[in-house]
């Protein structure tokens, strides 16, 4: 099948770059991937996106994005592209067996939450380990929970979990917040909320039959291992942006971050833009993936018209 | 309408989805569950083209925690492939289309 656009990813990104290349006749094509609406389905209220002075449910907040670029005439797919080959235009796109051609692409994957990489984490997954305070902080009503980090997200999600846990242990390796004064002063104003500072996570234990019973805590300052028992731990430790399908046909920087040239959104392939968090080090936020991702419809726009 | 996703609840999970004659995917979802909301049209999808081959249902944890707890589900969504009674498989979080067809292909084919 080939479009004119095609656009990997559902965030606000992809999303609003749909919005505009709709409304410049260019039918996108949106692949929405493994989350569909992006991060934003996993957070509740989103108190800082203009325009909603009440806040506004993130997953809600999704649905309007998807809505509004339907209007226009953009098409939205519930499947993630697996492939893709950028060496020859057009480009070609696979989503498992069915081939797809683009003249351009807009890339907005963005980032998914990262993990610390243990055995323990990864086979208890959905055991007790999660990602996902607001899916998961329900199953954990009078419960024990750790939440692991110590910027925004950890402060929120902790927070979050006060309404269910009875007890909610927040473990940042440093012995202070990176997080908002904002979101530091709500949780820690909290009295279920308590901080294990400089510590890190060795090692999860518990069974897929137990689920998660304790965790153990190293002190980065004595190197001393202590045992914490908790019925679930939460991991906000920040984001990995999702890249993997491009790697060695797009320049990316040492974080797999895929790099912009200055003030545009053009990738090292003429065609192919990237918008969102996947090319976003610094903001990161709803609004700046939203700006870039209308920054990206109209680079498209312009490159097809000269091309 | 073809397929359609059923609903199942503490009341008739065993007699609609342990004692289903063709393997079941169960939902496990809730009203406050973004990544839930997302998965709804692909389950929606599924159990169109899956008609008659695979009973698509979903269970509100909210209201019917029995289940839920008989599962050990500790997160949402979860998604379980059951055969015979039986789980076969689990999936946890929003997982792509393509995955849960494959392991809806692979209990069909057993």
């Amino acid at each position: 099948m080939h479009k004119k656009v095609i656009i990997i990813g559902s965030g606000p990104a992809g999303f609003t770059a749909a919005i505009y290349a709709a409304r410049a006749n260019l039918e996108p094509h949106i692949f929405e991937g493994a989350q569909p609406g992006g991060q934003l389905t996993i957070t509740t209220d989103v108190e800082n996106y203009p325009g909603f002075p009440e806040g506004i449910m993130g997953p809600q907040l999704m649905d309007e994005f998807r809505s509004q670029a339907k209007r226009f005439g953009a098409t939205c797919e519930f499947k993630s592209i697996t492939k893709v080959d950028f060496s020859q235009r057009p480009f070609k796109l696979w989503s498992g067996d069915d081939e797809y051609t683009a003249d351009a692409v807009i890339i907005s994957t963005g980032a998914s939450a990262r993990l610390l990489g243990l055995d323990a984490e990864k086979e208890l997954m959905g055991f007790g380990v999660s990602a996902c305070a607001t899916c998961d902080g329900f199953f954990y009503k009078d419960k024990k929970v750790l939440v692991v980090g110590g910027g925004d997200s950890a402060l929120e999600e902790a927070t979050f979990l006060t309404k269910f846990a009875s007890d909610v242990g927040l473990v940042h390796r440093r012995d202070e917040f990176r997080g908002s004064q904002i979101m530091r002063d709500r949780a820690l104003e909290n009295p279920k909320v308590h901080v294990h500072w400089n510590s890190v996570v060795e090692d999860i234990i518990g069974t897929k039959e137990t689920g998660v019973t304790s965790v153990m805590l190293k002190d980065t300052q004595s190197g001393e291992i202590r045992e914490e028992k908790c019925d679930g731990i939460f991991m906000a430790i920040g984001h990995n942006p999702n890249t993997h399908l491009f790697v060695d046909q797009l320049e990316m920087d040492e974080a797999q971050y895929i790099i912009t040239k200055p003030d545009s959104t053009y990738t090292s392939i003429d065609g192919v833009f990237a918008c969102g968090d996947v090319q976003d080090t610094t903001y990161r936020q709803a609004i700046t993936a939203a700006g870039s991702g209308c920054k990206a419809a109209i680079d498209a726009e312009r490159w097809l018209e000269s091309h | 309408m073809a397929g359609k996703v059923v609903e199942f609840n503490d009341q008739n999970f065993e007699s609609d989805a342990m004692k289903s004659d063709i393997p079941v995917l169960v939902d496990f979802w809730a009203v406050w569950c973004g990544p839930c909301k997302a998965i709804a049209p692909v389950l929606e999808e599924i159990a169109n083209e899956y008609e008659g081959r695979v009973k698509v249902g979903k269970l509100d944890v909210d209201n019917n925690s029995k289940t839920a707890v008989q599962f050990g589900i500790r997160s949402i969504p979860t998604l379980l492939i059951m055969k015979n009674g039986t789980v076969v498989n689990q999936l946890v979080g929003a997982v792509p289309k393509d995955n849960i067809e494959s392991l809806l292909n692979e209990v069909l084919l057993k």
